[in-house]
C-alpha cells in the first residue's frame, strides 16, 4: 500500500474538500481528515525495520520522463519522525481553529489540510525536485493564512516571509539542476553518491546554506521569523514553529552534508560560530522582549541554533575521537539535533497556543498586560509552566534530551563550544522563567485578568495531548532514537567520505 | 512541389476571413454576434484540420519549399488556435458592450491568427516577413480600434511607427542574408552558412534580424511599445497581443536563428544573453514601480520574454523545447490574466489602477482564485506550470555551463515574485472599495475556472505539453 501516497493526498484532497462543503460543515470533515493521516502515519512508525539505513515504503513512478523527474517518495530513520510529527500537529491545528476562527474556517483549515500535504511531502520526496516541488509550495498556504488571518501587520510580515525563503530556495533550484548536470538524475542518493570538485562543493554548500539557514532560520537570516510568528493566526505561528523550520534543518542532513561533505567540513566552523551566536545572542534578545509571541519566536531561533550546531559539531567530533567507534560521538550531535527538532516541535507549537488561549480572551500579547493569570486559570497556569520548564529544558521533559545530547557533542570537538551552548540552560531558563514570572504568577494585574475563565475541554484536550509527548519523550526517548540510529549512523559514514 | 494540401488550415481560415467580413455588411446591427459564432466555428474547424492533416513525424514542404509543415510548427498552430479561441471568449462582451465594431474587430483578429500560422510555416524568409506583416498589420488596426479614444489612437501610433522601423530592420537584414548566401530558403542558407560561417554579410544581416526579433517578441532594450500599447489599446485587444503572438515569435526566431542560421549559434547567442539579461532586469525592476495593471503586466511580458530568449540562446534541442513550452504555457497564463480583467471590466468601468483588484476575493472568490494560480504560474512557485517553465528553461542554460545566466534569471524571479505578491495582496487581504460582486456570463466563468485550472493541472501533468515540445526538436 502506497502510504505515503495516501498521507500526502489524502491531506491535499481533504482540504479541498474541506473548501467545497463551506464553513458550516466544514470542521468535523477537517477534523476527520486530519485524524485519518495521523492514522495512516502510524504504519511508517510500527512498520518500518530500523536496522537498515536504506529508504523504506518505497515508491517509484516515472513523473516527467522527458526531465528524468520521479514522483520518488520514501523514509529513513530521519524523514519517518518528522512525518509522525507533521500529521500529529496537524490534528492539534484543527482542534485549536475549533471556535477561534470565524472568518471564512473552510478556508483556513482548507490551508493547513493542504500545506500539511505538502510539509509530508517535503520529508517524504526521494526526488530533488519534487522534494524542492513540495518546499516551495507549502509557501503559498502560510502566505495566505498570515495574509488573511493574521493581525494588524500581516501584509508587511507575510511578504517578507514569502520573499525570504523564496530568494533562498531559488539559489537552492540553480544547485539541484548543477547537481543533475553532474549526476545525470534527479535522485537525491545520486547527488550523494556523485564526485565534485572543491570549487563547486563550496558554491553548492551556499546555495543549500541559503535555502535552509532560511528556513531554519540561523542568525543573521532569521528576521524574518519574529515578524511572520508575531503575525500568524496562533496556529500560522504552531506550524510555523513546529514543522516548516524543520523543513530547514532536514534540507542541513538530505542534502548538505551527505552532498557536499567537503565543503561542510571545511565551512563547519562558520556553521558551528552561527549557531552559537544564534544560541547565546539570540537568547539574550529573547530576554529583552515585551511580546510574548516574539519571545517564544527568539527562543525558537535559539534552540534552532542547537540543532544546526548538532549537525555540524559531527566534524569535530570526528577529529577528536580517539577511542570506540568512531561514528558513535558524531553521531550524538545529529541524533541530538533530531531530538531537538522533534521535541521543539511538541514544546513550541503548545507555547504557541498557550499564548493564543490567553490572546483568544485578552486579544494583547504583550507581557505587561497579564500578571496572576494562575489565580483566575489554575488548570491553564499549570499546563503554560509545564511547558515553559520543557522551553528551558528541564530533565524529564523532551526539551532536555535533545540538548543534553547536542552538548554532550560539542564537548568531544571542543570544550568552549560546550561551554558556550550550555549557556542555553541558563538563558533559556531566564527568559522563559521570566515571562512566566510576570504573566502567569503575582497578584491580578486588572479586571480583564480577573474576568479569565479557565481553559475549554477543547482547549484542555489539545494541551494535554502536547504535554503527554513532551512528557513521554523525555522520559523515554529510546523510542525515538532507535529508529534514527541505523539512518544516522549511515550519514556520518557518508560524510567522512571525502567526494573530492 | 505545389502541395497545396499542406495549406488547408491556412485557406480554410483565409475563405472563413472573407465571408466573415463581406457577411457582416448584410447583417442587421442586432445580430452582430453571429460574427462571433462565425468566428470560434472557423477558428474550431481550422485547429481540426491542422490536426487532421498533420504528418505524424519528419516534415513536409509544399509551394517549392516555401511552405513547411513539421512537429513544430503543429504544436505551435495548435496552441496559437485553442490560445485565440479563449481569446474571443473573453473578449466577446467587451466587445459588445463598448460598441467596438465587431465585424471588424474579429476580422482582424482572425487575419492576424492567419498571419502567425504562416509564420509559424514558413521555410523561406519571404513567408515569414509575410506572415509576420499580416499580423502586424491586423495588430495595429486592431490598437487602434477605438478610435475616439486619444490612447487608444497614441498606442497604435507609437506601436505602427516603431513596428514599421522593426519590420525595416527585419527587412533589411534578410536582404544582407540573401545577398551573403544567395538564398531565401533557410535550409539552403544553413547550408551555404556552413561552408563560410564567417560571413560578414550574414552576420552583419543577423544583427538586423535580431533586432526585428526582439521587436515582435518585446524584449528589452526594443521594448519600449509594450507597456503603452498594452495600457493604450481596448483591453481585449492587449488580450490578444500578450497571449497567441508570443507563440508566433518564438516560432520566428526558432525559424530564422536556428533553422537558417543555425552554424551563426556563437554569434548570435552573445546578442540573445544581452536581450534576455535585459529583459529580466529592466523588466521586473519597472514593474515594481506600475501602479496600473496592464502596465504591471506588461513589464512582466518583458520579463517573461527573457526566459523565453534564454532557452533558445541555450541552442540545444532541450532548450528549443524550454522555451516553446514556457511561451504556450506563459500565453495560456497572460490570457487567464487579461481575461479577469476583461471580466471586471464590463460594467463600464475600466480596471487599470491595481488598486482596482481591492478586494476581489470578497466581489468574486472564484476569480480571485483564479487570479491568484495564474500570478503564481508567472512567479513560478510549484505546483503550478509556470514552475516548469522555468525549471526547464534553467536546466537548459545550466546544461551549456550558463550557470550565471541562471542565477540572474532566478534572482530576477524574487523581485519579480514582489509584485505579484502585492497584486494578491490587493485582492486578498484588503477590502473592496465597493462590495459589488463581479459577475459573468457562464461560458467565460466557465473558461475562466478552466483557464486556472489548466496552470495546476500541467503543473502536476506537465508531461502532456513538454512532451509534444521536446518531439517538436527530437530530430
Amino acid at each position: 500500500m502506497p502510504i505515503l501516497s495516501i498521507i500526502i493526498w489524502l491531506t491535499i484532497i481533504g482540504g479541498l474538500a474541506v473548501l467545497f462543503v463551506g464553513d458550516q460543515r466544514c470542521r468535523p470533515i477537517a477534523l476527520a481528515v486530519s485524524v485519518v493521516a495521523f492514522l495512516f502515519s502510524l504504519p511508517l512508525y510500527f512498520g518500518f525495520d530500523k536496522n537498515t539505513a536504506e529508504m523504506q515504503f518505497v515508491e517509484n513512478v516515472a513523473w516527467l520522463p522527458s526531465f528524468d523527474i520521479n514522483y520518488a517518495l520514501g523514509v529513513d530513520g530521519i524523514a519517518m519522525p518528522l512525518i509522525l510529527l507533521t500529521t500529529f500537529i496537524n490534528i492539534i491545528v484543527v482542534i485549536s481553529a475549533w471556535e477561534v476562527i470565524k472568518d471564512k474556517p473552510a478556508m483556513y483549515l482548507a490551508s493547513f489540510l493542504i500545506m500539511t500535504g505538502f510539509m509530508v511531502g517535503v520529508f517524504a520526496a526521494t526526488d530533488a525536485i519534487l522534494f524542492y516541488i513540495f518546499f516551495e509550495a507549502t509557501l503559498i498556504p502560510m502566505f495566505l493564512i498570515i495574509g488573511i488571518w493574521g493581525g494588524p501587520r500581516r501584509v508587511y510580515a507575510t511578504i517578507k516571509f514569502f520573499l525570504y525563503t523564496f530568494l533562498g530556495s531559488v539559489f537552492m533550484l540553480v544547485a539541484l539542476i548543477y547537481l543533475y548536470t553532474q549526476a545525470d538524475s534527479f535522485s537525491i542518493a545520486a547527488f550523494h553518491q556523485v564526485p565534485l570538485a572543491s570549487g563547486a562543493q563550496t558554491l553548492i554548500f551556499f546555495a543549500f546554506f541559503v535555502a535552509f539557514a532560511v528556513k531554519i532560520p540561523m542568525w543573521p537570516v532569521h528576521t524574518w521569523l519574529p515578524d511572520a510568528h508575531v503575525e500568524a493566526p496562533t496556529a500560522g505561528s504552531a506550524v510555523l514553529a513546529a514543522i516548516m523550520l524543520k523543513m530547514g534543518g532536514y534540507g542541513f542532513l538530505r542534502f548538505s552534508l551527505p552532498v557536499v561533505p567537503d565543503a561542510s567540513q571545511q565551512l563547519a566552523w562558520l556553521m558551528i560560530l552561527l549557531s552559537l551566536i544564534a544560541v547565546v545572542y539570540i537568547g539574550f534578545v529573547a530576554l529583552a522582549q515585551i511580546d510574548m509571541k516574539k519571545l517564544i519566536a527568539y527562543s525558537s531561533i535559539s534552540h534552532m541554533g542547537f540543532v544546526t550546531l548538532g549537525m555540524f559539531i559531527v566534524f569535530g567530533a570526528l577529529d577528536n575521537t580517539v577511542e570506540g567507534d568512531v561514528t558513535d560521538h558524531a553521531a550524538l550531535g545529529i541524533e541530538g539535533a533530531m531530538v531537538q527538532m522533534i521535541s521543539h516541535g511538541f514544546i513550541s507549537a503548545a507555547m504557541f497556543l498557550c499564548v493564543g488561549v490567553i490572546y483568544d480572551r485578552m486579544h494583547s500579547r504583550l507581557i505587561s498586560d497579564y500578571g496572576g493569570v494562575a489565580n483566575t486559570m489554575p488548570v491553564f497556569a499549570a499546563f503554560m509552566v509545564f511547558f515553559a520548564m520543557a522551553n528551558a529544558g528541564l530533565p524529564g521533559t523532551s526539551g532536555f534530551v535533545g540538548e543534553f545530547m547536542v552538548i554532550l557533542a560539542s564537548f568531544k570537538a571542543n570544550f568552549w563550544f560546550a561551554f558556550l551552548a550550555a549557556t542555553t540552560l541558563i538563558l533559556g531558563a531566564a527568559y522563559t522563567l521570566w515571562m512566566i514570572k510576570r504573566v502567569v504568577f503575582g497578584e491580578i494585574a486588572n479586571e480583564k485578568v480577573a474576568a479569565l475563565t479557565d481553559v475549554t475541554r477543547r482547549e484542555k484536550f489539545m494541551l494535554g495531548l502536547l504535554a503527554a509527548m513532551v512528557l513521554f519523550f523525555g522520559l523515554w526517548p529510546q523510542p525515538l532514537v532507535d529508529v534514527m540510529h541505523a539512518s544516522v549512523a549511515n550519514l556520518v559514514q557518508h560524510v567522512t567520505i571525502s567526494k573530492l | 512541389m505545389n502541395n497545396i494540401g499542406l495549406a488547408t488550415p491556412e485557406i480554410f481560415l483565409l475563405c472563413a476571413i472573407c465571408i466573415i467580413l463581406v457577411g457582416d455588411l448584410f447583417v442587421a446591427e442586432e445580430r452582430r454576434p453571429l460574427a462571433y459564432m462565425l468566428s470560434q466555428v472557423s477558428l474550431l474547424i481550422t485547429l481540426l484540420l491542422t490536426w487532421y492533416i498533420s504528418p505524424a513525424t519528419g516534415s513536409v514542404t509544399a509551394f517549392s519549399g516555401s511552405f513547411v509543415m513539421d512537429q513544430m510548427s503543429n504544436v505551435c498552430k495548435s496552441w496559437i488556435l485553442i490560445v485565440s479561441i479563449g481569446v474571443f471568449l473573453y473578449s466577446r462582451d467587451y466587445v459588445n458592450s463598448r460598441k467596438i465594431t465587431s465585424g471588424e474587430y474579429y476580422t482582424l483578429a482572425l487575419s492576424g491568427v492567419l498571419g502567425m500560422m504562416i509564420m509559424v510555416s514558413s521555410s523561406t524568409m519571404l513567408t515569414l516577413y509575410l506572415g509576420l506583416e499580416l499580423l502586424s498589420l491586423s495588430l495595429y488596426a486592431l490598437v487602434a480600434l477605438n478610435r475616439h479614444d486619444a490612447r487608444s489612437s497614441e498606442a497604435a501610433m507609437k506601436y505602427f511607427v516603431l513596428g514599421a522601423l522593426a519590420s525595416g530592420a527585419l527587412l533589411y537584414g534578410i536582404s544582407m542574408i540573401y545577398g551573403a548566401t544567395g538564398s531565401l530558403h533557410f535550409d539552403q542558407i544553413a547550408v551555404k552558412l556552413a561552408e563560410d560561417s564567417n560571413s560578414t554579410a550574414a552576420i552583419f544581416g543577423l544583427a538586423f534580424v535580431v533586432v526585428g526579433i526582439a521587436f515582435k517578441f518585446g524584449a528589452a532594450p526594443f521594448h519600449m511599445w509594450v507597456p503603452d500599447v498594452y495600457d493604450g489599446a481596448p483591453t481585449s485587444v492587449a488580450l490578444y497581443i500578450s497571449a497567441a503572438p508570443k507563440i508566433a515569435a518564438f516560432a520566428l526566431a526558432m525559424r530564422f536563428l536556428v533553422d537558417g542560421l543555425g552554424t551563426a549559434h556563437g554569434s548570435w547567442q552573445g546578442m540573445l544573453i544581452i536581450l534576455a539579461v535585459m529583459s529580466l532586469v529592466l523588466g521586473n525592476i519597472i514593474a515594481l514601480a506600475q501602479v496600473s495593471f496592464k502596465r504591471l503586466l506588461a513589464y512582466s511580458t518583458i520579463s517573461h520574454v527573457g526566459f523565453i530568449l534564454m532557452g533558445i540562446l541555450a541552442g540545444t534541442n532541450e532548450g528549443y523545447a524550454a522555451a516553446m513550452f514556457y511561451a504556450i504555457t506563459y500565453a495560456i497564463t497572460s490570457m487567464g490574466a487579461f481575461g479577469i480583467i476583461l471580466a471586471m471590466d464590463r460594467m463600464d468601468v475600466d480596471i487599470n489602477l491595481l488598486t482596482d483588484l481591492r478586494g476581489l476575493f470578497r466581489r468574486n472568490p472564484v476569480y480571485a482564485a483564479v487570479m491568484m494560480v495564474l500570478l503564481v504560474s508567472m512567479t513560478g512557485v510549484p505546483p503550478t506550470v509556470g514552475f516548469y517553465a522555468k525549471l526547464a528553461v534553467l536546466k537548459a542554460v545550466v546544461d551549456v555551463d550558463l550557470i550565471w545566466l541562471a542565477v540572474i534569471a532566478v534572482v530576477m524571479s524574487v523581485v519579480g515574485a514582489f509584485y505579484y505578491l502585492r497584486v494578491i495582496k490587493y485582492m486578498f487581504f484588503d477590502d473592496p472599495a465597493e462590495p459589488t460582486p463581479v459577475v459573468a456570463p457562464f461560458d467565460v466563468q466557465l473558461g475562466l475556472t478552466l483557464n486556472g485550472a489548466a496552470m495546476i493541472f500541467f503543473g502536476f501533468f506537465p508531461g502532456l505539453i513538454m512532451v509534444a515540445c521536446m518531439a517538436a526538436f527530437a530530430g
